[in-house]
């Protein structure tokens, strides 16, 4: 199956370093894919094997580190550059145009402004693509109209219609339920076997060593595992994806459910289905009691943000019972767009709890003093309460929402990635505020993509993957098997 | 006590600015075009604010109905509603208040004007209830639905006024004129009580974007709808509906006013614009309602002085027209410097996590 060692590797990166700001995404990532195989890159969230495959497309620039094309050295000024040469990328978010025809959307970015989109021929094109292939397509039928697994087909259609040799798949199956998921792996096998390359991105370790013919693993932006896929023990792999972590946690945060109360959060048999109409939450039973923190993990797209806002009061569901309490407080992923809103005083902002239930006349000098109480008891360094909220950080924004949603008394708090972006100092505040109101009571929810903020915080860890949750004990290595479906 | 923050004020700025811009751009208009400039400008001065006269019964009946629509258009766009369509529910306010007031001629003017008026609120609030229905039900946007309604009104006052409304004569095209009963009573000159009704209105809808808590969901829908749905849990949609449909009673308010006070009757030509003028008039009052009461009258002042340039002095009054877009113009274009420059000086997000991978 694995194409001769003579031939030349269809892709080849070495070296490649990538720094975002302050934040190193890659140090040195290196990948060989042999041509005709299917090689899988796995990693944690955050390992950098997608920053490395855009590198790979021409999408992002490298710092340093030499990219190779069946042997020859290539410098990408574009991603345009890459497609020209062969390489061809399908996006974890797919980039359609909706209102388009399949036909058209497999057209769109061809070269040659003067020739022109000639819609007979793109048809065409897309039917005897269809039959080579198997990814048979309405060449008439609108993008967005269609099915996720088959927005998925037109995207790989889009790469194959530029003759795409090698063609990388990032985490293809995250939005795909399990048969259509089944069927994906059959065609990208039997693609290879045509002679043609794949890298697939993904972090379903079982599904990896299954499917590929070679696997790559990245830690922290290294490559720390390369080989073939058939002599690899799965305990290697995720010994390498994980590397050595620290010891399960208990210190600090206290033993699990000595200080927990009464049940304050039920939810069972909850289901959640998307405007897509696929299954993102299944039948999901948990119960959190006041006073304590339960971390919520998982990898992006497993559920976890669905769950949350169930347990917020955000999102009713397609099945199950929920029993919420009066008052809970959400402090959700992105505080500029769902938690605040920038161009409005820090007062305005913080009576926006109220907004929906207030009636008659607003008390603004309350929500003064009371922005103002706020403010000082978090220690938000703010200007004037009258300033808009867009003048404080990012840390500073987060307190003032946690002030804010923990005001009153609140009985449940639900936090998405409580930390993200800010620095430890700012970071460590905001964990010592949540640690502070679960010892006022509060029932906490705490939910990330990144596994060592849960395990920092929580007393107990559910994991979500593929819509499911999984409860795991509080230990590193058994919740980050479980992330990617090994529990 | 905190609408106004701090950065508000910075904002009155770019607005005397723009202001002053238009007024810099009636002089270089004049002067460009070859016109005597002394004799034109000082029939602006006089057409607009030289006299008392000038004042109330030109400047002030102009700027009547373009405050009215001003706050229209600002109360749907403070709450993200895009209502293009005041032009249309003034149009359909005023073909009402004309049918009561034609139909019900024989009540005394107490009763008859309250429900002239009423009558024009119910209208424009129903035209703009067809363009939310079209936006809530199939999701057509209301800048595109809004401004077809503005022409389907227009030939509806044409039908109107050729056909069910039109004088027993049946030669022109406009209905009888309204019974001494059915005007709204003089204030000042040829100043009509309507403009009294304008203040108030503004005053008011200032209160109540600030005070209560209608108007402070409508702000948060307008300047934020995910945290106002997620954070505050504010049934957005519901909200800006409520909006839509206000802003169409105010604009048809603004008709009724307008046939009861200056035109006593309905005809083809009865709003020049008012509707799109006012867009320009709501945008240089920044959407709040008391400045809407000054851009209003600034614009009728403009508009008044430019009917005295072209009598006195034989300038096209049409400038006026070219004054009003870069007013607009101007606005847009401080804003974004303004934009630019605070996004230069505030403080830097923390940047976004790198790519998950």
């Amino acid at each position: 199956m694995t194409a001769s060692a003579t031939a030349a590797p269809a892709l080849a990166l070495h070296g490649i370093h990538k720094r975002f700001g302050g934040t190193v995404a890659l140090d040195g990532a290196s990948l060989v894919v042999q041509p005709g195989t299917l090689h899988a890159l796995l990693g944690e969230n955050g390992a950098g094997k997608t920053t490395l495959m855009r590198v790979a497309f021409g999408m992002v620039r490298a710092d340093a580190g030499s990219i190779a094309l069946e042997g020859a050295e290539r410098r990408w000024r574009s991603s345009a550059d890459a497609i020209a040469a062969g390489v061809g990328m399908v996006h974890q978010h797919f980039l359609l145009v909706g209102a388009m025809t399949v036909a058209e959307n497999v057209a769109l970015g061809g070269r040659g402004f003067v020739g022109g989109f000639n819609p007979a021929r793109s048809t065409e094109r897309v039917r005897q693509l269809g039959a080579e292939t198997g990814l048979v397509l309405d060449p008439t039928a609108r993008a967005g109209e269609l099915p996720v697994g088959a927005q998925q087909r037109l995207e790989i259609l889009k790469a194959l219609f530029r003759d795409a040799r090698v063609l990388i798949l990032d985490e293809p199956t995250a939005v795909l339920p399990p048969r259509e998921a089944q069927e994906l792996y059959r065609w990208l096998r039997g693609f290879v076997a045509r002679g043609r390359t794949v890298v697939l991105i993904t972090h379903k370790v079982r599904e990896a060593l299954a499917v590929a013919d070679a696997v790559t693993v990245l830690r922290r932006g290294r490559t720390v595992l390369e080989g073939p896929a058939a002599g690899l023990a799965e305990g290697a792999v995720v010994q390498a994806l994980l590397g050595s972590r620290a010891p399960p946690i208990a210190d600090e945060a206290g033993a699990p459910g000595t200080t927990a109360g009464e049940v304050v959060l039920d939810i069972s048999g909850v289901s959640v289905v998307d405007d897509r109409g696929v299954l993102r939450l299944s039948e999901a039973t948990l119960a959190i009691r006041s006073g304590e923190i339960v971390g919520v993990a998982g990898v992006e797209g497993a559920g976890h943000a669905e769950l949350l806002r169930v347990l917020a009061g955000r999102l009713s569901p397609a099945a199950g019972t929920v029993r919420l309490p009066r008052r809970i407080g959400f402090v959700p992923e992105d505080r500029l767009r769902d938690a605040l809103i920038p161009t409005m005083t820090l007062v305005e902002n913080f009576a926006l709890r109220d907004a929906g239930l207030a009636r008659g006349i607003m008390p603004w000098s309350q929500y003064v003093a009371r922005t103002h109480a706020a403010v000082r008891a978090h220690d938000v360094r703010s200007g004037e309460v009258t300033s808009s909220a867009a003048t404080l950080s990012g840390g500073n924004q987060q307190k003032f929402v946690l002030a804010r949603e923990l005001e009153d008394a609140s009985d449940a708090l639900i936090v998405e990635h409580p930390t993200r972006g800010l620095d430890i100092r700012a970071a460590a505040d905001v964990l010592a505020r949540l640690r502070a109101a679960r010892s006022a009571g509060v029932a906490i929810v705490v939910s990330s993509n990144d596994l060592d903020e849960v395990l920092a915080i929580a007393d107990r860890i559910v994991v979500c993957f593929e819509g499911r949750l999984v409860p795991v004990v509080c230990n590193a290595e058994a919740v980050a098997r479980a992330m990617v479906g090994l529990a | 006590m905190t609408d106004p923050g701090r950065e508000r004020r910075l904002l009155r700025g770019p607005n005397f600015l723009a202001a002053l811009l238009a007024l810099v751009a009636v002089f270089v208009v004049v002067i460009a075009g070859g016109f005597d400039a002394h004799a034109a400008l000082g029939a602006f001065w006089r057409g607009s604010v030289g006299s008392s006269y000038a004042f109330f019964s030109v400047t002030l009946v102009r700027a009547t109905p373009l405050v009215l629509l001003g706050l229209a258009v600002a109360l749907a766009f403070r709450a993200g509603v895009l209502n293009i369509g005041a032009e249309g529910q003034l149009l359909a306010g005023a073909s009402a208040a004309v049918a009561v007031g034609l139909s019900c001629r024989a009540w005394p003017g107490v009763l008859l004007v309250p429900s002239e008026l009423a009558a024009g609120v119910a209208a424009g609030a129903a035209w703009s209830a067809i363009a939310a229905v079209l936006k809530r039900r199939f999701g057509v946007l209301e800048v595109i639905s809004t401004l077809m309604l503005n022409f389907i009104a227009q030939y509806g006052v044409s039908y109107l006024v050729r056909g069910p409304m039109q004088e027993p004569t049946r030669v022109y095209p406009y209905t009888v004129q309204l019974t001494d009963a059915g005007r709204l009573p003089p204030l000042v000159g040829e100043l009509h009580v309507g403009f009294v009704l304008a203040v108030a209105l503004a005053i008011g809808l200032w209160w109540m974007l600030r005070s209560t808590a209608t108007g402070y969901r409508m702000r948060v829908v307008g300047a934020g709808a995910a945290a106002a749905a997620s954070a505050g849990r504010v049934r957005v949609e519901r909200v800006a509906l409520g909006a839509f449909l206000a802003s169409g009673a105010v604009a048809g308010l603004g008709g009724a006013v307008q046939a009861t006070g200056v035109t006593y009757a309905l005809y083809e030509g009865i709003s020049p614009g008012y509707g799109y003028t006012a867009i320009a008039v709501a945008l240089l009052a920044r959407l709040h309602p008391v400045g809407v009461l000054g851009a209003g009258v600034f614009f009728g002042a403009l508009e008044a002085g430019a009917a005295a340039m072209q009598r006195d002095a034989g300038v096209p009054s049409v400038f006026v027209a070219v004054i009003e877009a870069l007013v607009v113009l101007a606005v847009l274009a401080l804003d974004r410097a303004r934009e630019t420059a605070a996004s230069r000086t505030a403080p830097t997000v923390a940047p976004p996590v790198a790519e998950a991978g």
